[in-house]
């Protein structure tokens, strides 16, 4: 349904109550149309946890994050595809007005989009035309210091409501159709250096999301929220307390300190009713001496029970990590080969496939540049070399600190069964700072920069095959890029690059078909969505949102 | 002392300081060593380590400095950045995370305490420097000096406060071993570089020159005779760089030692104020 007819027929159904009778009674067309303007209206306005699950089977709406529960960020839209991409325009622009990076993924429902932006912006849009329907921005206290930006990924949704997680860490739900605030919880104390700048997760009737603060010693955690109140559900501590499992694996009082945020987006499978929620760095996030062991569960997967937050299994990446290799990223969940597996290109530069009922292993493969790891333990992970550590000198390691890949989300496209992710090859200078740890201070407990001698950085876009890990195409950008990448039925792959452009690749061969320099670099992730049987590409870039289509 | 008592101490103190324009911290050498590892994470990925400049950022061990003249004016270059340069604002550079006025004042004390004291006597004729600058050596062919001189290098107004003499040296004596950073764009990571190019359109005409700029469809390029062309990539016939520089080696058959020691006299004695 259209925007201009869901507000013409909000005018009319307010107004309509009262008149009803007489403007039935004098033209029974009129009233038909108007009947049934008003039954799809109120049909469409609810957003149920069964329209999340079966998100997918209607591309036209972009409910989530990924777009899917499967994380998988790919849309069945085919109208744009490799034999038209060549003609694509712009077809609107929205100027958020703000300054910093916009990191956000719109949602699209039945033709609104509700998007994020810096400083804790939300605003809804008409989708059709970009004109804004409410803006939203919540006053930040000003001894704020979010890491890496005051950034935000973007929103939930539920019934008439959308969730957020704040830079101040509260937790709140705006009313979808006016931006009113519905509830507000503090999650944590934003003085101790946690945040929210992820996107939520709606399972059933929690909204799920992970904390950020990896560069102030937090204790990590996931918390589940009732959407109809706020209520707090469950939380699961990332770092394990004592005489829990896995407490052992800190030295001394390290895990009071230890990091594990969870600032990412992750998936669900509705058949084990399973959340797949991937972990980050312990802190300090370049030392490893004072927290020995393997710092469970930093960089793991975590396969949580989504009505209590229990966990079922545990992955870790990269075990006592000590290059700030977060594996924050979107782990997708695809079936290749009749067999039901994870699929995560991780920051510490391999590509992980794991069987998704037992977390087990299935195979670990470099997909860039990488020299902390040249051997395998007897379940196939990669195991750390000794003098990979940062030194007091520092010394060189790649991937460098921003990793082989980061927070930006990859593809896993059906049709070709390819997985698509933006690389880097980039290595540092790893070099050890001691820092105390104080509270609401960074404690990075290191310093790192780009490498001289691994110059040029190199930026990707890479397809893998995940039955074989083997990187079967790829497209070198100019520059490093931070954008996210989209998949869609029409053979295409779309993704931006850091001197403004946004490209659609033929997902076939990663050959450019279009691209449009938007005059921003992006930092955020394609969706594919449709209003009036029309398919739309956009993406948030410099300081605005784009919206592009056929002519 | 209460807590708030100390507090109250402490603010009162930090204000005091800041009207004076003095370092509450100076001369600290504990606060210099937390100041030096706050430096390494904040400041050395382009003031280089141990602050004698990088890539992108001045040598800060020179006791003159272009932008400030005392510790009050530095911790307002660190707090709010320098407008018109890639110097950011304190947490703004999207890596890592701001510092507190106390860090600050820190990295203040340990840049303080990594000055070289006494600057080197300079070496070399100003007046001569210049006169080769614009006469025989052919400087100012390429490069311009407040508003004289050519387009195609860097405009060198500034070096003088940016650059080590050693680092000026290298450059002329070896210009390929580190190209300058050109075009800083507000959100690029990596600022471009003098990269030499020379593309061949599709009628066969040759264009030689520096990249001014450059994404995946797109290359601007500036040649030697101060030319800008737009050229679209999948457009031309051939694209080649090369991290040899535009710029000739001036060598010790070219350019005398100290004929060198003159011109860098010149050079270094620029953007000082």
């Amino acid at each position: 349904m259209s925007v201009a007819r869901a507000s013409w027929v909000k005018t009319f159904c307010r107004k309509g109550r009262k008149e009803i009778p007489q403007r039935a009674l004098r033209t029974a067309r009129y009233g038909l149309i108007f009947l049934v303007a008003c039954f799809s209206h109120s049909l469409y306005a609810q957003v149920t946890s069964e329209r999340l699950v079966n998100s997918a089977k209607t591309p036209q709406n972009w409910m989530m994050y990924s777009g899917d529960y499967s994380g998988q960020r790919s849309s069945r839209l085919d109208q744009i595809n490799v034999t038209n991409a060549h003609s694509m325009v712009a077809k609107w622009v929205y100027q958020t007005g703000s300054t910093g990076k916009l990191e956000t993924t719109p949602l699209v429902v039945d033709g609104i989009m509700y998007a994020t932006g810096p400083d804790n912006r939300a605003f809804a849009l008409d989708a059709r035309t970009g004109r804004p329907i409410w803006m939203y921005q919540r006053q930040i206290p000003g001894d704020i210091r979010p890491c890496c930006g005051r950034v935000n990924r973007g929103l939930a949704i539920l019934g008439d409501k959308v969730f957020m997680g704040t830079l101040d860490a509260h937790v709140i739900a705006l009313d979808a159709k006016t931006g009113n605030v519905i509830w507000d919880v503090a999650a944590a104390d934003y003085r101790t250096g946690h945040s929210f700048t992820v996107a939520p997760l709606v399972v059933k009737n929690l909204v799920v999301l992970g904390v950020s603060g990896g560069e102030y010693g937090i204790r990590g955690f996931i918390d589940a929220y009732e959407a109809d109140t706020g209520a707090r559900k469950w939380r699961f501590y990332t770092v394990p307390g004592p005489g829990e499992p896995g407490h052992d694996s800190w030295g001394g009082d390290s895990w009071k300190v230890g990091g594990a945020p969870a600032w990412n987006t992750g998936t669900y499978d509705p058949p084990s009713n399973q959340l797949f929620w991937p972990t980050g760095n312990p802190s300090p996030s370049n030392r490893g001496e004072g927290r020995e062991g393997d710092n469970l569960y930093s960089n793991s997967l975590l396969a949580l029970d989504a009505d209590s937050g229990k966990l079922n299994w545990y992955f870790q990446f990269t075990k006592h990590d000590e290059h700030d290799w977060d594996a924050t990223q979107v782990p997708i969940l695809a079936d290749v080969g009749g067999k039901h597996l994870i699929a995560q290109a991780n920051r510490n530069g391999f590509f992980y496939v794991i069987d998704r009922s037992s977390g087990k292993l299935v195979s670990a493969t470099s997909y860039g540049k990488q020299t902390w790891s040249d051997t395998k333990d007897s379940e196939g992970r990669p195991v750390a070399k000794k003098e990979a550590s940062p030194t007091l000198e520092g010394h060189t390691v790649c991937p460098g600190a921003l990793g082989t890949t980061n927070y930006m989300p990859p593809t896993y496209d059906a049709q070709t069964g390819l997985f698509y992710v933006t690389a880097r090859d980039q290595c540092d200078i790893f070099s050890t700072a001691p820092q105390p740890y104080e509270a609401g201070h960074a404690f990075y407990g290191s310093a790192y920069f780009p490498s001289e001698e691994a110059r040029p950085y190199l930026g990707f876009l890479k397809a893998i095959d995940p039955a074989t890990g083997e990187v079967k195409n790829k497209f070198q950008h100019t520059s490093p890029t931070w954008s996210g990448v989209l998949s869609t039925a029409g053979g295409l792959v779309f993704s931006g690059d850091a001197e403004g452009n946004f490209i659609a690749f033929d997902a076939a061969t990663l050959k450019p078909l279009w691209h449009f320099q938007m005059g921003g670099a992006v930092y955020a992730a394609p969706i594919a969505f449709a209003v009036d049987g029309k398919e739309y590409v956009a993406i948030a870039a410099g300081s605005a949102v784009y919206a592009f289509g056929l002519p | 002392m209460t807590r708030p008592g100390a507090l109250c101490l402490v603010i009162v103190l930090a204000i005091a300081a800041r009207l004076e324009g003095q370092n509450p911290l100076a001369g600290d050498a504990k606060a210099a060593k937390a100041g030096e590892y706050e430096f390494r994470i904040n400041c050395a990925l382009c003031h280089g380590l141990g602050a004698r400049g990088g890539g992108r950022g001045p040598d800060l061990t020179r006791a003159q400095k272009k932008h400030t003249h005392n510790d009050a004016e530095m911790f307002q270059v660190i707090s709010s950045g320098i407008p018109g340069t890639a110097m950011p604002a304190n947490g703004t550079n999207g890596q890592g995370v701001g510092m507190t006025d106390e860090e600050i004042w820190q990295i203040i004390t340990y840049i303080r305490s990594q000055e070289v004291k006494t600057p080197v006597a300079p070496q070399g004729s100003v007046a001569k420097g210049k006169e080769l600058f614009y006469g025989d050596a052919n400087c100012s062919l390429c490069h311009m000096v407040e508003g004289r001189g050519g387009r195609f290098g860097p405009d060198l107004s500034g070096v003088g406060g940016s650059r080590t003499r050693e680092a000026i040296i290298e450059s002329v004596r070896n210009p390929s071993r580190r190209l300058a950073w050109g075009l800083t764009e507000a959100t690029k990571e990596f600022p471009q570089e003098y990269e030499s190019v020379t593309a061949v359109t599709s009628d066969g005409r040759t264009i030689k020159g520096v990249t001014l700029n450059e994404d995946s469809f797109t290359v601007q390029i500036m040649d030697s005779n101060e030319q800008i062309h737009s050229l679209q990539k999948d457009t031309l016939r051939s694209l080649t760089k090369s991290r040899e520089s535009a710029m000739p080696k001036y060598d010790a058959d070219v350019l005398s030692d100290k004929d060198l020691g003159d011109v860098v006299a010149f050079l270094t004695s620029l953007g000082v104020k």
